[in-house]
């Protein structure tokens, strides 16, 4: 019997054994060194077809691709988050330079709570590891369409922030119940600003869903989705918190369970986000999702103490799943027309928002502005003032923006009033620009 | 006196050195059928008409147990492996007698599942009934607690004449690993005891009752005692012999590559400030990937005696085999040797039969015998060359785990090719222009590799582990485990890795003034539950860096006045 890869694939692996918050949290050195343990135990770098790569760093142009950072870049910013995310940009492009089929990116800190506009931490997240890997692959590889599916039990919420306004970014988030865990959204009505309407697509899962409800949804809700949607590529958020053994969460998935879901999903690219079950859960789930993404049997792959028949799920939760499902379904069947409904004759489309950075203990309101657009993803503006007295005002012109667009967002960065505002951002996607309006 | 022998491909080479630099040096040729002969030839002629009581130390570096493997020419052994969850180990076997068993251990070292001591004793049966007398036990994270394998072996043993367990060969994390090295440990041992007992008896004979020392892929020495435990760390010695005998004439505080050209292969090493590097995982032959510590060496098959042939494309093509000795030497295919004759670079009287050779691949190819011989060369030094370029690139591009060594992370970049083997002279000028090096020849090339044999100290490596959580601390490798209190710290950790380096060391024939140590690894870790720190984590691994015995560390003015 020959140990054989079915994908060629490539492993980032940074446990930043030198880096925690702080001593006793749950994002400290010790997280990824039980993963390590196994994954070295079981000669997994040895096999044919499985490469370990060495990290980059990002840049502070790559972050600002995605992020307004305040004050700036290199203040919300630790050498950490530029590895962890520069390991998510080594698989993104090993996999578009065809080194590799699929590349699983291990790294820490994680990223998926980072929203655009970043005053500190929230959910253990600086900076969003994923979206800044996703805009470098499109700024150097001309890419387009990409799905984001994101398993972590908690809600991507900055992710869903930054692609909000993407219709060319679909983001689908499984997580528990935002009435049980931070940080408390994700619900089916979330479905994205006016411009890309459906894009965004949460599907919350009760407390308690086992590995036949992650499955059910994988299968039969996001599965036709992304096959509607015909994404050029497919990133996994992979969080591992859903484990039995998760001591933040209440969720009953196993490694046998992530194991199959990253086999029906077939992510080009998985990042792993959150899990802090790190002796119990971590190890078993990693060594699984690396086996599924290189086609190899992973049926011995297993957790110490896992009795399927103690973790079995309710069929009320059951019935619970397939609701949502179905709920999320006609959302997606029916979006063209729920689109209209939502953009009516509107020029400009506003929400406003309080986001709290329980990391960092800050609190910021946020007021959103985007242009209703036919032909793009609409100029956005966010006005942002923190609890710790900052205010700013970032406009962000997408990718393919129309000149009209274009040509709105430099009207609101040259006009914001300088003394209502500490700083003036302007992210020009179209010519992959930064500016910052200096404070006379 | 010190005896150094390397067996190479070609040539067995021997040294007699003492205090003052190269008493002897003599060539023999290598019979790959029959290396008893060889050594034993090798070791008479160096020997003749010396007092046998002036010899202090023999260091040998032979390819008995890299054959062996590369030709599986290895007796049957047992094996039994035990895995809990991962991956199948039935992807592992080593051979036919290959049993998955019962029983299980965590990353920490927790029993999950209990080993079946009727599975086991049902086994030994079997075996026995095959007449097996040589078994490897193996489990997964059994560096983290030896109790299955040891256990396994207890019950093995008055079976069989010797039980190879996998905890011993190393601290290191990497279970398919670890079988394929007990198996070849397992599978060599006879091998290996047959051929030294015959040797150790053919010098006592001869009145040399000297220690027999055996030189490692690390560049290290280990007695002939605690060998036979451990015949597989001698595979891929002969590499690790040229990366010590040029290490004198490495440049301060730069690093070197290491080029040794040999008859049939050229073997790349590379040293940072005369230190060798290592490889960080293990050796890797015929198939198998070991835990073998070894020099971070690359093997090319390009050589004095490589046959120059034509590809598919018409293009000429160096290698990779050795079809016989040079025409020059009455062989029959044309060699780089026969190039280096028409290039006027080597002289002889039998130059006609080279030009003959490399004549007819002349005239197949359009051109002149010395045009054809300098493309020859080109070639044959272009290849070497962008081998220590890829060679280079490949170590350069090793994955580190922390953030400090990812913002300090040394980048390898030599400025000069240390040059030894037969043909290095000839090389040497060629190469210099081809590249961007500063090359130099090692003083007495043609036999650096036995002088670095017979010059290397006792190696070894200890890792400990502790767990202040479960109050444990324990190097499985040394059979050592020891309770520890919550506040055992990392310098505590240091300090016993320490202590049980030296022991190791002194029984694996160092001399206490050889050892020169080096931490290797420290890495520590709270381990928290809830958000309470429950313990501390602490990962070290020391070593007796590879180097020089005391007395000889100026051999390098002896041999170049």
């Amino acid at each position: 019997m020959k140990l054989t890869v079915k994908n060629k694939t490539g492993l980032v692996f940074f446990p930043a054994f030198d880096w925690a918050i702080s001593p006793t949290h749950p994002e400290r050195e010790e997280r990824l060194l039980y993963t390590q343990d196994q994954v070295f135990e079981e000669g997994l770098l040895d096999i044919e077809g499985i490469e370990e790569l060495r990290p980059e760093l990002v840049t502070v142009e790559d972050v600002q691709r995605v992020h307004f950072c305040v004050p700036d870049v290199d203040k919300v910013m630790t050498e950490s988050h530029f590895i962890s995310a520069g390991c998510a940009k080594t698989i993104g492009k090993a996999v578009l330079d065809k080194k590799i089929e699929r590349g699983f990116s291990l790294a820490r800190p994680p990223g998926h709570h980072a929203m655009r506009v970043v005053h500190g931490a929230r959910g253990f997240c600086n900076v969003n590891i994923e979206a800044i890997m996703i805009e470098y692959l499109r700024r150097e590889y001309n890419i387009r369409k990409v799905a984001i599916v994101d398993t972590d039990c908690h809600h991507g919420d900055g992710t869903q922030d930054i692609y909000w306004h993407d219709p060319d970014t679909l983001f689908i988030s499984l997580h528990q119940d935002g009435r049980t865990l931070y940080p408390g959204s994700g619900f089916p009505y979330e479905l994205g600003g006016p411009n890309a309407f459906a894009a965004t697509i949460n599907i919350p899962l009760p407390p308690y869903t086992s590995d036949e409800g992650f499955l059910f949804t994988i299968k039969n809700v996001v599965m036709p989705i992304l096959d509607d949607f015909k994404p050029e590529i497919i990133i996994n958020s992979a969080g591992q918190d859903n484990h039995f053994s998760d001591p933040i969460t209440q969720m009953n998935f196993s490694a046998q369970g992530y194991a199959a879901l990253t086999s029906i999903l077939k992510p080009d690219i998985a990042v792993l986000e959150g899990g802090y079950s790190i002796e119990g859960a971590l190890p078993y789930v990693n060594l699984g999702i690396i086996l599924a993404m290189a086609g190899i049997d992973y049926s011995r792959v297993e957790e110490p103490c896992y009795d399927p028949d103690k973790y079995r799920q309710t069929p009320d939760i059951t019935m619970n799943i397939e609701k949502t499902g179905e709920t999320v379904l006609s959302y997606w069947q029916n979006r063209d027309k729920m689109a209209e409904r939502i953009r009516g004759n509107k020029d400009f489309d506003e929400r406003k928002r309080s986001i709290y950075y329980d990391t960092d203990n800050i609190r910021e309101q946020q007021k959103e502005t985007v242009k209703i657009c036919p032909d793009c993803a609409g100029a956005l503006k966010i006005d942002s003032t923190s609890d710790r007295g900052t205010r700013l005002l970032a406009v962000h012109i997408p990718l393919r923006a129309c000149g009209k667009c274009r040509e709105l967002g430099y009207i609101w960065y040259h006009s914001a009033d300088s003394n209502s505002y500490d700083m003036v951002f302007l992210q020009d996607r179209t010519e992959d620009k930064y500016l910052e309006r200096a404070n006379e | 006196m010190i005896i150094g022998l390397d067996v190479g491909g070609t040539h067995t080479d021997v040294v007699l050195l003492g205090k003052n630099g190269i008493e002897r040096e003599i060539k023999v040729p290598t019979d790959e059928s029959d290396l008893f002969c060889s050594v034993l030839s090798g070791l008479e002629k160096i020997t003749a008409n010396i007092d046998p009581s002036v010899i202090e130390r023999i260091v040998l570096s032979t390819t008995l147990i890299t054959n062996a493997v590369v030709q599986n020419k290895i007796p049957e052994v047992g094996m039994i492996v035990s895995s809990g969850p991962g991956i199948d180990p039935e992807y592992y076997r080593t051979n036919r007698f290959y049993y998955p068993v019962a029983g299980s251990i965590d990353h920490r070292g927790r029993e999950i599942e209990p080993i079946d001591k009727n599975e086991i004793e049902r086994i030994a049966w079997d075996l026995k009934k095959e007449g097996i007398r040589y078994v490897g036990v193996v489990g997964k994270f059994s560096v983290r607690n030896p109790a299955h394998e040891q256990n396994i072996a207890r019950i093995l043993g008055n079976f069989f004449e010797k039980v190879f367990t996998g905890h011993r060969i190393s601290g290191s994390l990497n279970f398919p690993r670890r079988i394929a090295t007990t198996y070849i440990n397992a599978a060599a041992y006879p091998i290996h005891k047959c051929f030294f007992d015959a040797v150790n008896k053919s010098l006592q004979k001869k009145g040399l009752n000297v220690p027999i020392d055996i030189l490692k892929a690390d560049g290290g020495t280990m007695s002939l005692d605690s060998s036979s435990d451990f015949p597989g760390h001698a595979i891929f010695s002969g590499p690790a012999a040229s990366a010590m005998g040029a290490m004198p004439f490495a440049p301060d505080n730069e690093d070197c590559i290491v080029l040794d050209i040999g008859g049939t292969t050229t073997d790349i090493a590379v040293l940072i400030n005369h230190v060798p590097v290592l490889n960080p995982v293990g050796i890797s032959i015929g198939g198998y990937k070991t835990l073998i510590r070894s020099l971070e060496t690359h093997s090319i098959a390009v050589g004095g005696d490589s046959a120059i042939t034509f590809d598919n494309h018409n293009k000429l093509k160096i290698g990779p085999q050795r079809l016989g000795p040079a025409m020059l030497y009455g062989g029959s295919v044309p060699t780089i040797t026969d190039a280096l004759v028409v290039l006027g670079k080597v002289k002889d009287c039998d130059s006609d039969k080279s030009y003959r050779g490399i004549e007819s691949l002349a005239l197949k190819a359009g051109t002149s015998a010395m045009e054809t011989a300098s493309s020859i060369f080109d070639q044959a030094c272009n290849t070497i060359l962008s081998e220590i370029r890829d060679m280079l690139s490949r170590i350069n591009s090793k994955p580190v785990y922390t953030i400090h060594e990812f913002m300090e992370g040394y980048k390898l970049s030599p400025k000069k090719i240390l040059l030894i083997g037969g043909p290095a002279p000839y090389f040497a000028r060629r190469i210099e222009e081809l590249s961007e090096f500063r090359i130099g020849v090692v003083p007495r090339w043609n036999v650096a590799n036995a002088i670095g044999a017979a010059i290397a100290r006792t190696t070894c490596e200890v890792t400990l582990f502790a767990d202040t959580e479960q109050g444990f601390t324990v190097s499985v490798e040394e059979g050592f485990k020891e309770k520890v209190a919550v506040n055992f710290s990392m310098s505590d950790a240091l300090k016993t890795a320490s202590a049980l380096l030296m022991k190791k060391a002194v029984k694996r024939g160092g001399n206490s003034s050889d050892l020169e140590m080096e931490v290797i690894e420290s890495l520590q870790f709270n381990m928290v539950k809830g958000f309470c720190t429950t313990g501390r984590n602490i990962r070290v691994r020391v070593q007796v860096k590879p180097g020089l015995i005391h007395g000889f560390d100026s051999i390098a003015d002896m041999l170049t006045v």
